[in-house]
């Protein structure tokens, strides 16, 4: 792709080679790249103070035993990444983590994909069933964690009354630490698939025509089959990028737990940015929770390359 | 894709699953509204039914209007999120034009630093976000909730893929007419770019007005609160116990972009699935 050289639609000209033409067109070269660099000024300013000199003061940070507020500090070395991985309260943590984003990518691919598939195979009603099932996407969580919990309450909720009125045992879903993480990856899939579903709508409709009509002439007359031999394979890309965004939504989650259980009972829902919030800003800890940071960011950065490599593999696909 | 194949028993299968997975769906927001509107008895006599007997909507609300300061948390998020969106514009459109069309030394060095800047999240970076606020004095004001948003990596990428589309000619044309640099990028780019900027519109409110974690940071004021905070700390002061108001208000905070929503879906769903699409 060509850019609008700044020079106009006549650069280099028909006129001949002289050095008047060329400093002409160095100037021009040098007022392009000015306008240029004033147009992404404010931009590159802002990009350094707010997203890479604070990035490589986590880094720093990570490295001292800074408290905020103390007026000192030393340097610990990693002595804090050792702090943090011998802590028994992060390992939950991570563990934790780790659990809840195993129950929450494949309930939300499964979930989404099937839902997906269900509204994409009739012709009716298919933008009243895409927006309900959108919802709770866009619906802000701190509130409907609220109506969560309302639903969740040992006594009065909705959830412990129609168990108790089929005759199952119910359960102090939040208090209890078998249940409660089990319980917010629940609340993580139901505010997710709505976000997967709508990629693979997406992905659905990409699918050439072309590929079901070759399939019925090598006779797969079911739906089922057609499902087996083209659905399901042409969306291998979009599902693995389903999974990678999914999967860092779910490590970035955060207002459940401050909202629901603030990582308890005990540890049991404690999960790595809750453990970087109250170590940063409720104990001050500054310098552990830099380090904390640092062990997230790892994760996120992680995946976020195999999300490339992912992109880059599904480009090949067409 | 798949033509109308389903037999007319099959279609009925696909409603009757697709109805039963959107009244799940939906249950938290029903259960919400339905406590919202019932007086503290019913709530504690716990039945299955949406509808009160005596309908307490009136109380629930006027309560959670005057003793959270609800309105001010709505109009704080409002405030926060017009001021995100106006300044990553303008900070954005500029930088995604250059990028997109101009030539000039260190172009793919800047738009390095924008992938790698688009990759961090957010939560990293608040602590040495935090200390800088603390120097420079604005942790608990407005400005504190701004500051860290007014460049968004995402903008400048979004805005420069639409930008490349836009043709040349366009653009000789308008640097002919005398336009500026500047005044090319607001006078034309921009316009001819609308749907990429109201889809990243979109994107940044939604994401601003739901966000607890940096809020719960930077402000202590309840008077500076966004609604998410804002509702938490109403949750807290009223110890989660006065359920009916609590439910009144969660309702309020959620209603505005519910409404949203529904009014322009495709815009939402384009705007929130953003660039992942295409």
């Amino acid at each position: 792709m060509s850019t609008a050289s700044f020079t106009g639609p006549d650069p280099a000209g028909s006129s001949t080679n002289t050095a008047e033409t060329r400093k002409a067109l160095r100037n021009h070269r040098f007022a392009e790249t000015l306008a240029a660099w004033s147009l992404a000024g404010p931009a590159l300013v802002l990009l350094v103070i707010l997203f890479f000199l604070p990035v490589f003061a986590v880094f720093g940070i990570a490295l001292t035993d800074w408290q905020f507020g103390a007026s000192t500090l030393s340097f610990v070395g990693f002595g804090n990444f050792k702090e943090v991985f011998s802590d028994e309260g992060f390992r939950a943590s991570l563990t934790n983590t780790l659990l809840y984003v195993a129950i929450v990518v494949p309930g939300t691919i499964v979930l989404g994909l099937v839902i997906a598939l269900l509204i994409e195979s009739g012709k009716s009603l298919r933008a009243f069933y895409r927006a309900i099932h959108f919802l709770p996407f866009m619906a802000t969580l701190t509130a409907m964690a609220i109506a969560w919990e309302a639903l969740l309450h040992p006594t009065l909720g909705l959830v412990n009354q129609t168990l108790a009125a089929v005759g199952l045992p119910t359960a102090n879903w939040l208090r209890d630490e078998n249940t409660v993480l089990p319980v917010l990856a629940v609340i993580g899939v139901w505010q997710n698939l709505g976000y997967a579903m709508v990629l693979f709508l997406a992905g659905l409709k990409s699918i050439p025509q072309d590929l079901y009509d070759a399939a019925d002439i090598d006779g797969a007359d079911l739906w089922l089959d057609r499902l087996r031999t083209v659905t399901l394979p042409m969306l291998g890309p979009v599902t693995m990028f389903v999974f990678i965004v999914v999967a860092l939504r779910a490590f970035e989650t955060f207002d459940t737990v401050q909202v629901l259980t603030r990582g308890g009972p005990g540890h049991a829902s404690e999960m790595l940015l809750y453990t970087l919030y109250r170590e940063s800003f409720e104990y001050l800890r500054t310098g552990y929770g830099a380090s904390v940071a640092v062990v997230f960011l790892f994760i996120v950065v992680a995946l976020t390359l195999i999300q490339a490599r992912v992109m880059d593999k599904r480009v090949h696909y067409q | 894709m798949s033509t109308d194949r389903l037999t007319p028993p099959s279609h009925i299968l696909r409603h009757a699953a697709l109805l039963i997975t959107g009244a799940l769906i939906l249950i938290p927001f029903v259960w919400m509204v339905s406590l919202s509107i019932k007086p503290p008895g019913e709530i504690f006599r716990a039945s299955f039914s949406f509808w009160p007997e005596q309908f307490y909507g009136i109380e629930n609300y006027t309560k959670a209007l005057t003793e959270a300061p609800l309105p001010q948390y709505m109009l704080n998020g409002i405030f926060v999120c017009t001021m995100i969106v106006v300044l990553q514009i303008v900070v954005c459109a500029p930088a995604a034009y250059a990028l997109a069309k101009l030539d000039f030394p260190g172009r793919n060095l800047l738009f390095g630093m924008v992938l790698i800047a688009l990759i961090l999240p957010h939560e990293v970076l608040s602590l040495p976000l935090f200390i800088l606020g603390y120097q420079i004095g604005i942790l608990n004001t407005y400005a504190a909730l701004i500051f860290p948003y007014i460049v968004s990596p995402f903008g400048i990428f979004l805005l420069r893929q639409f930008f490349k589309t836009v043709p040349d000619d366009v653009i000789h044309a308008a640097r002919l007419d005398g336009l500026s640099e500047l005044g090319i990028v607001w006078k034309i780019m921009v316009p001819m770019a609308l749907p990429a900027i109201i889809a990243f519109g979109i994107f940044s409110v939604v994401g601003h007005w739901n966000s607890l974690f940096w809020p719960l940071i930077a402000v202590r004021d309840q008077g500076l609160m966004p609604p998410p905070l804002g509702i938490m700390a109403f949750k807290n002061e009223e110890a989660g116990n006065d359920y009916g108001p609590l439910m009144a208000a969660s309702t309020l905070v959620v209603a505005p972009l519910i409404i949203a929503f529904l009014s322009a879906q495709r815009w939402f769903v384009e705007g929130l699935t953003g660039g992942a699409v295409k």
